[in-house]
């Protein structure tokens, strides 16, 4: 552990996350750069989450976004029918997201390539038309918090912050987490898995089991950060919880960034999200952004599919120490 | 030299399909012994190693290790136990360094030593197979023959007390399996028994205690290299049989 924390690696991912997401916003103190900082935060946080899975384990999840949506819901919930605190409602926005994932992970994780792939989209679309016909939840329509909610908070401007400031806290725990995968036993077993599953099996990965983890790993922090969101927005409808299109993005980061590093989907987070503002307020390209998106990935699995780090990690080996 | 039976294949039976890949293979393995499988391409040598290590079940017979049930075990489980195999087509973690590789042996085989002491083994196993130099490339880097030594290096960096070696030698050159061959020999001076897969005819009968024929999934013959390589049977499966050939011939 003492080893690991002298890394150059994790001090250069904790520094661009801090330096680049989260600074620009504390120094302004403005509610448009928060706005514009959460936004980077909150797709930092669920590239590198969906990282863990794709990129160390190399299991592509199309529906990643389930878990963001179910603990969005989970901890709306919570804080909206029983009052509990958002940090309470966050751990359990979480765990329930966790769980589904330790559900789902045992039954399929056993499909491989593609077959996964379309098994998380239906998860997703499941999820979504089961939310939108559950009435505790609000069914279709969704649920608003109450305004009174923000008062124990110290006013809603005051709990933007803290929404803000916690999200900024998890980024910054999941980009730890993250590292401490890359470079853990654990981590070895899952790039085991990635590179050649039956060789690892043969070698005494016990896959199913790292899988399932890997899965709930990825699933934790997505569901926490949906609380956080929810909570700041005011209100969830099935509509914003589970929007496939957004597990498409979090897939473009990370490999825009460099599937399998801990620096790139940092970085490619930040980057797809700074284009993205720059598309939406294009009148060129503000009803097509979407379509870039597309075009971005395909230029990514056509060029370089290791991605920005991964190419620099192979072009400059000396580099590797560092761009971890 | 040789002690108590390692591994003990009792009858195990297993098909693809009509295919009959094996049929009743029996045979221990005493502690210490290195033991040859030979046989004609598609005898069902990889089958039965894959029914020993746990890629396949078994449909009929059972698997002893080390006097424990393994019939129908993960292959996984099997590796905790002892159990490490190379492949025949290599199967290195292409990405991941050669160091990774052989570290991974180490972390999730026999022994399931943390990282540290996962790097000291892989260096010194590494070492041992002449791989040092290339210990921070990545495995897809290296050539053939190196890949090779990487699956062995892996394997033994779990420090197994049963390795299965599936065709190490294929594919390389007189120098180079020299070489291997002198691995070999010193892997099981350090106390690893060997069940070994091999074509390289010359090399085998050199290596081996005893050797045992497969020919369409059935045992046609067992013994010391000496006496195989004598067995009209086993001539006759390489050869096919020659009085057969000359009555056909006799009937035109």
């Amino acid at each position: 552990m003492k080893k690991q924390l002298g890394n150059p690696g994790l001090w250069l991912a904790l520094v661009t996350t801090a330096a680049f997401c989260v600074w620009p916003a504390l120094a302004s103190n403005s509610a448009y750069a928060r706005e514009t900082s959460f936004t980077i935060l909150k797709a930092v946080a669920f590239a590198s989450s969906l990282n863990i899975l794709l990129g160390y384990t190399g299991y592509v999840s199309f529906g990643h976004i389930v878990f963001f949506g179910l603990g969005g819901y989970v901890g709306f919930f919570l804080m909206d029918v029983y009052g509990v605190h958002l940090a309470v409602a966050a751990l359990a926005g979480g765990l329930s997201a966790a769980v589904l994932a330790f559900l789902l992970g045992r039954a399929i994780l056993r499909l491989r390539g593609a077959y996964f792939a379309l098994a998380t989209i239906g998860v997703n679309e499941a999820m979504r038309a089961f939310i939108k016909n559950f009435e505790p939840f609000g069914g279709p329509i969704g649920m608003t918090l109450n305004f009174r909610v923000y008062q124990s908070y110290g006013g809603p401007d005051r709990a933007l912050w803290i929404a803000y400031i916690a999200t900024a806290l998890l980024t910054i725990l999941v980009v730890l987490v993250s590292f401490l995968v890359k470079t853990s036993r654990f981590g070895l077993g899952l790039m085991a898995i990635r590179e050649n599953e039956d060789a690892a099996e043969v070698m005494g990965v016990v896959a199913p089991r790292a899988k399932t983890w890997a899965y709930v790993l990825s699933a934790v922090f997505p569901g926490m950060l949906g609380v956080l969101f929810f909570f700041k927005n005011g209100n969830v409808e099935p509509g914003d919880a589970f929007v496939l299109h957004q597990s498409i993005e979090g897939i473009v980061m990370v490999m825009l960034g460099g599937q399998g590093t801990v620096l790139g989907p940092i970085l490619g987070a930040a980057a797809y999200q700074r284009l993205r503002g720059l598309l939406l307020v294009s009148t060129l390209f503000k009803n097509i952004q979407l379509a870039v998106a597309g075009v971005l990935l395909l230029v990514i699995i056509l060029f370089i599919p290791a991605g920005a780090i991964g190419w620099l990690r192979g072009r400059f080996p000396r580099l590797r120490r560092v761009l971890i | 030299m040789s002690g108590e039976p390692i591994l003990q294949v009792q009858d195990v039976c297993k098909s693809f399909g009509g295919l009959r890949a094996l049929v009743h293979a029996t045979f221990d393995l005493p502690e210490g012994e290195i033991l040859g499988l030979i046989g004609p391409n598609g005898a069902g040598k990889t089958t039965l190693f894959n029914c020993i290590n746990g890629i396949y079940a078994p449909e009929e017979g059972r698997v002893l290790f080390r006097d424990q049930d393994i019939t129908g075990w993960k292959p996984y489980h099997v590796a905790r136990l002892g159990l490490a195999r190379t492949h025949q087509i290599v199967q290195p973690l292409e990405e991941l360094t050669v160091l990774e590789n052989v570290m991974a042996g180490s972390c999730f085989g026999h022994e399931q030593r943390p990282l540290r002491e996962a790097e000291e083994i892989a260096d010194e196993v590494l070492n041992f197979t002449g791989l040092a130099e290339r210990r921070n490339q990545l495995a897809a880097s290296l050539n053939v023959a190196q890949k090779k030594r990487l699956e062995l290096a892996r394997a033994l960096a779990a420090r197994p007390y049963l390795l299965l070696l599936d065709e190490v030698l294929a594919g390389l050159n007189p120098t180079e399996i020299a070489e291997m061959v002198e691995v070999v020999r010193l892997i099981r001076d350090r106390g690893v028994t060997i069940l070994i897969i091999e074509h390289v005819m010359h090399a085998l009968m050199n290596v081996s205690d005893r050797v045992i024929v497969l020919d369409y999934g059935e045992q046609i013959s067992e013994g010391t290299p000496d006496e195989v390589a004598n067995d009209p049977k086993v001539i006759e499966a390489y050869l096919g049989d020659p009085k057969l050939a000359a009555r056909f011939m006799g009937e035109d």
